[in-house]
């Protein structure tokens, strides 16, 4: 800095920086100080480090990300939280119990149990893979991983669904248990289904919003059809 | 002439436009060759003369209006930064050290002389920092172009996704619909959207319908087996007819064979999801005639006009509706509760009533095969 006003001062008959293209790296003035980089978006709770807080706050603070996220899910108004700050703990969670209450539910014998894990688990995340895939091809502007998070997060309507049904399935299992059944997993299917199209269908070209949304309304009636097919042995 | 010459070259764009419409007598397809005879000489020349006096013209604009006299404000983007802490200035300096590199050292070992005795680490810390952050730079340019590569292999895919909703509709309901014209190679639309949405859909009525028939597989999951079967023969019977039609000498790319066969899992998908849902044995027959058989005299069709000889159009079309509507009737009876019901009324009373026989997949192949052989049978 002092070198520049110096050369700006004395320079004063010469255009400036005329002789920029001559002078290299000359003095190696040290840069001290502290540069703090004035960012709008990010909360000002960041500008101490994080490392010497109690765990506890580190884990409440992932938790309540966690929490947010999912009540953005169940009424989900316009809002760029669930994109901006993407994670994937929540579709981690979600996956995992669903996979575990659906576990175990279709065959008589016992070796059935262990695929039945892995299955929901490959479709969830394969299937939101390609759906990913596939908008970002259609010339979405939504990156892979907030993708992910949104449709992952979107599950969490089925999974109470998934409760729901156990819970009926628990008290009786007759024709009303079922109609009961299907009624709360369409229900569910659907709020996953505009939850989803409500945070993904805004990253694409207007007209082609049904293209994307297709993918999504399989998906989800894929699982859908699992849970509602699910009956305890 | 020459002024236009001169400030066009820079840019090397406008002027091969402004030879060829002042040349306007030239036809329309030749002007690209002498276009560039005329600009190769002249553009080299103009732009290496235009490129230096350009240089020295835009510092000289920059210096002009962006740093006043006394101003307080200094644009860090035009100083010579030594800390190295942008990556653009880390690239532009790599291109003025190459080309002063006597100052370069010069200077440096002038300031080691200066600097090294009072502060002993002064001296380096320029120096360390600059190969650091030339690593840095290295190390982000790598970063970069691997980033790159990967994203630009999913752009290969693009193309093939670039439809609309209307498209995909008409194709849909064009795909039900044969055309006679087999004197012209009729249009393939080379598209992949609609035809990779058609298998999944059917993996899901598959899916569907395996559950309704409480299909128990053993060494393997439920979702696995629709997913391969589909999959399996979407790509597989594709490849199987491009590498006859390249036999056959048909007129026929691979992005357009999958497409074709894509839209053909329409009637498919069609016919399975209306019988999975209603029982019927005689309306299974009735779908699969109408249905499939119109799917496969539309692929039969395209194929034919665009392949030439009695032989080969007899081998290409006769394989493609032989699998075609093999495939339909595999689907039905191979996930359907329909199977139980034959295997017991032609085993005859060796099969107790209620038995629900766990199956494996390929016993599952080899049962169905029989069944379907003896169903035919039954039924002619």
């Amino acid at each position: 800095m002092a070198e520049a006003e110096e050369s700006r001062a004395g320079g004063a008959a010469k255009p400036l920086f005329a002789g920029l293209s001559d002078v290299s790296i000359s003095e190696d003035i040290p840069v001290e100080g502290e540069i703090t980089v004035p960012v709008g978006s990010h909360s000002p709770d960041e500008d101490y480090s994080t490392l010497d807080e109690p765990v506890k706050d580190t884990i409440m603070r992932d938790l309540k990300a966690v929490g947010k996220k999912f009540v953005h899910v169940m009424y989900p108004k316009k809002s760029s939280a669930l994109l901006r700050d993407w994670d994937l703990w929540g579709p981690l969670v979600l996956c995992v119990s669903l996979a575990l209450m659906l576990q175990g539910g279709s065959a008589d014998s016992k070796e059935d149990g262990g695929p039945q894990f892995a299955e929901v688990f490959v479709i969830i995340w394969f299937g939101a893979v390609v759906i990913t895939l596939n908008s970002k091809l259609l010339g979405g502007t939504i990156s892979f991983f907030q993708s992910l998070c949104v449709l992952g997060y979107c599950v969490l309507p089925l999974t109470v669904a998934m409760l729901v049904c156990r819970l009926v399935l628990l008290a009786s299992s007759g024709t009303v248990s079922f109609i009961v059944r299907l009624v709360v997993v369409m229900a569910m299917f659907g709020w996953s289904t505009l939850a989803s199209t409500a945070f993904l269908a805004d990253s694409q070209p207007p007209n082609r919003k049904a293209l994307v949304v297709y993918p999504i309304f399989l998906f989800y009636f894929i699982i859908s059809w699992m849970i509602l097919t699910f009956t305890p042995q | 002439m020459s002024v236009s010459v001169t400030s066009g070259s820079r840019l090397g764009f406008p002027e091969p436009h402004s030879e060829a419409r002042s040349g306007a007598e030239r036809p329309g397809p030749v002007p690209p060759q002498p276009r560039g005879m005329m600009s190769g000489p002249g553009g080299a020349a103009g732009a290496g003369g235009g490129a230096r006096s350009g240089a020295g013209a835009e510092w000289g604009g920059f210096e002009d209006n962006l740093q006043g006299g006394g101003s307080a404000v200094i644009d860090m983007e035009n100083m010579d930064d030594t800390s190295g802490s942008s990556f653009e200035d880390m690239g532009e300096m790599h291109q003025r050290m190459k080309e002063e590199e006597e100052d370069v050292d010069a200077e440096a070992a002038a300031v080691d002389e200066e600097d090294g005795e009072f502060l002993g680490m002064k001296g380096f810390k320029g120096q360390l920092g600059r190969q650091v952050a030339d690593q840095m730079w290295q190390a982000g340019k790598r970063q970069a172009s691997k980033a790159f590569s990967l994203y630009a292999n999913i752009d290969i895919l693009r193309p093939y996704f670039d439809v609309e909703p209307i498209q995909v509709r008409n194709r849909l309901l064009e795909s039900m619909i044969p055309m006679k014209m087999i004197n012209f190679p009729q249009k393939i639309a080379g598209e992949l959207y609609g035809p990779l949405m058609l298998v999944f859909t059917l993996v899901a009525i598959l899916l569907h319908g395996m559950k309704t028939s409480d299909t128990i597989i053993r060494e393997g999951t439920l979702m696995g087996t629709a997913i391969g079967t589909c999959f399996g023969y979407w790509l597989g019977v594709s490849s199987f007819i491009y590498f006859l039609a390249y036999l056959c000498n048909a007129q026929i790319t691979m992005v357009q064979m999958l497409s074709l066969l894509g839209y053909g899992l329409f009637g498919h998908c069609i016919t399975l999801f209306v019988t999975y849902n209603i029982h019927f044995h005689s309306l299974f027959y009735i779908f699969w005639l109408v249905i499939g058989g119109l799917s496969t005299l539309r692929m039969i069709a395209v194929l034919v006009s665009r392949t030439v000889g009695h032989t080969q159009r007899l081998i290409l079309c006769g394989t493609l509706a032989a699998l075609h509507m093999l495939f339909l009737l595999y689907l039905h009876f191979a996930y359907h509760k329909v199977v139980e019901g034959i295997l017991d009324t032609l085993e005859g009373p060796n099969v107790p009533p209620f038995q629900r026989v766990a199956r494996d997949i390929p016993v599952v192949a080899s049962a169905v095969l029989n069944t379907t052989a003896k169903a035919i049978a039954l039924t002619l």
